[in-house]
């Protein structure tokens, strides 16, 4: 082997290596920008939108549904807002999502990002899927009972008037004032299970921080866990049906638990 | 004054067609325009199809999320309209990105600052690795992974639906091509110039080039942002320019005043033969 063979390959190798550290550094960088970029969650999307996750994955960005939407509530994020650059969000203090019935932000959408289906019911008479905003879980409404002024113990009842979904999703409480002694507070409770996170309730309050606020269904809600089933509810103890029993049966797990306070109890006295 | 447009005919029919596309993408969201809506990413059109940026629709499928087949055909669109057009007619024609560019070459010609002066350790060939690279990342992280900081998607959508801090990324982009690397980022950097230079092969304009009408008086090489596609054509043959990072913006055409250049219909047979 020649000397230029080997100084050619040395080359090659080189410029392999070369190559490699290139796109090793900038894929790290591009890739560590990408992952924090894309990990907000604190951000309210359109109505119908799938979950966070796959919605990151969907959207691509079109800004079709903030076209479409006549009261200028969604907004495509831009850079500076700290959010996924070019997603659409609502933020409800600015401007509350109207709840339109014919919800023309969704059926725009090309990607599959807002999902037609997650916005719909089924028609009783008619046995057809027909639009139902109802359905929308933009969020999960969550109200600081420490600064809201009905908790107080002033009348005010703006997110209760406010909300769609007047009694339904945000009911009024009426509880004794046991400050004055003679004046009954109204206060605001949300059913989470009906609230679609429009946000209408967090624009109405008067606070001058809203007590009342729309936040990410992931953010707001807990979760018992699987574990718990409600045995008062049938529909939840169907869960029951077809589990295997594994429970250890050993000898002395055979005699029942002992009645010390109404039988039994000679047992248990020395003679 | 008819000299005037007379020189600049492609770069005025140029800048029509580019602000035209941005204006009827503003008519749509502001006047509800049935025409153009949406914007370079993905657009309806006269309210009937969609036509989508297939590179962007790749990294959609990289993270694993089957878009919907009207984005899919829209894409299938767009990729037949520029491989049977003209691959980089988007560049020029169409990206807005492409008047901040132009205006730093402009500037670097009227400042007297050429790409010989720095050397920098850039190939033109990097952009096909940060082609690759986006979409290994968009599979790595579940996201189109340019489109997050695609300076090109910052300042198309935010000419129609509001820039924010998005001017910061595109005076990046203007202060990188003046300061650092002439043609930096269209002729370097930018992923989708390189995605639509991979299906400008077969496409049917190219710019022919006359050798008898040559004088080599150099001004196609200063006026062009690909020189490397004129290289060992340019007064050496009669030929068309088949490099398939020309983006035909017609602007050797324009600077040429001894009628060498001229746009025209590929030829098959010559491709072939060489």
């Amino acid at each position: 082997m020649n000397e230029d063979k080997m100084a050619t390959r040395r080359n090659v190798i080189k410029k392999l290596m070369q190559g490699a550290g290139f796109v090793g550094l900038g894929g790290l960088t591009w890739g560590a920008y990408v992952d924090e970029a894309k990990a907000v969650d604190i951000i309210l999307r359109p109505p119908g939108a799938i979950p966070e996750d796959d919605f990151m994955k969907a959207c691509i960005k079109c800004g079709e549904c903030v076209t479409a939407c006549p009261y200028d509530t969604l907004k495509l994020a831009e850079p500076g807002d700290n959010k996924p650059v070019g997603t659409p969000f609502f933020e409800p203090r600015k401007i509350a999502c109207e709840m339109c019935t014919d919800i023309p932000c969704v059926p725009v959408c090309p990607s599959g990002a807002l999902d037609t289906d997650l916005v719909s019911s089924i028609d009783i008479k008619t046995k057809q899927q027909v639009l139902d905003i109802n359905k929308a879980r933009m969020g999960a409404t969550i109200i600081d009972t420490k600064s809201c002024i009905a908790y107080w113990g002033i009348q005010c009842d703006l997110c209760y008037r406010a909300c769609p979904l007047m009694d339904e999703a945000i009911k009024l409480v009426y509880d004794r004032n046991e400050r004055t002694g003679k004046h009954a507070m109204l206060k605001p409770v949300v059913d989470n299970d009906v609230c679609t996170g429009c946000g209408l309730c967090e624009h109405a309050c008067v606070t001058e921080v809203s007590s009342i606020k729309v936040l990410p269904l992931s953010i707001a809600l807990g979760e018992a866990g699987k574990h718990y089933i409600k045995g008062w509810d049938a529909t939840d103890e169907e869960r029951l049906k077809g589990v295997k029993d594994d429970r250890i049966n050993e000898e002395e797990s055979n005699n029942k638990a002992m009645d010390y306070l109404n039988s039994g109890w000679e047992n248990l006295v020395d003679e | 004054m008819n000299n005037m447009f007379k020189n600049n005919k492609y770069l005025i029919l140029r800048r029509i067609s580019q602000i035209t596309i941005m204006f009827l993408f503003i008519g749509a969201n502001i006047w509800g325009w049935k025409i153009l809506s949406g914007n370079l990413s993905s657009a309806k059109v006269l309210d009937s199809f969609y036509i989508a940026d297939p590179y962007m629709v790749i990294q959609t499928f990289a993270t694993g999320f089957l878009v919907s087949a009207d984005v899919l055909i829209g894409a299938l669109i767009v990729l037949l309209f520029y491989g049977i057009v003209g691959g980089r007619a988007f560049c020029s024609w169409v990206c807005p990105m492409n008047i901040v560019t132009d205006t730093t070459n402009w500037l670097r010609k009227k400042l007297k600052m050429y790409e010989e002066d720095v050397k920098v350790p850039v190939k033109r060939s990097m952009r096909y690795w940060i082609l690759g690279l986006g979409i290994v990342l968009s599979a790595i992280f579940g996201v189109a992974a340019f489109e997050l900081v695609s300076p090109i998607s910052m300042l198309h959508r935010g000419i129609i639906f509001g820039i924010g801090m998005g001017w910061a990324a595109v005076l990046t982009v203007f202060f990188f091509d003046l300061f650092v690397l002439q043609n930096g980022f269209c002729g370097h950097i930018c992923p989708l110039g390189a995605f639509y230079s991979l299906i400008n092969r077969f496409s049917l304009v190219k710019v022919n080039h006359i050798k008898d009408n040559c004088t080599a008086c150099n001004k196609c090489f200063v006026a062009c942002p690909e020189k490397q596609v004129l290289t060992g054509i340019i007064n050496k043959k009669d030929s068309q320019i088949y490099g398939s990072e020309c983006t035909n913006c017609g602007r050797c055409i324009d600077v040429c005043e001894d009628n060498s250049l001229e746009f025209s219909i590929i030829k098959y047979k010559k491709l072939k033969i060489k």
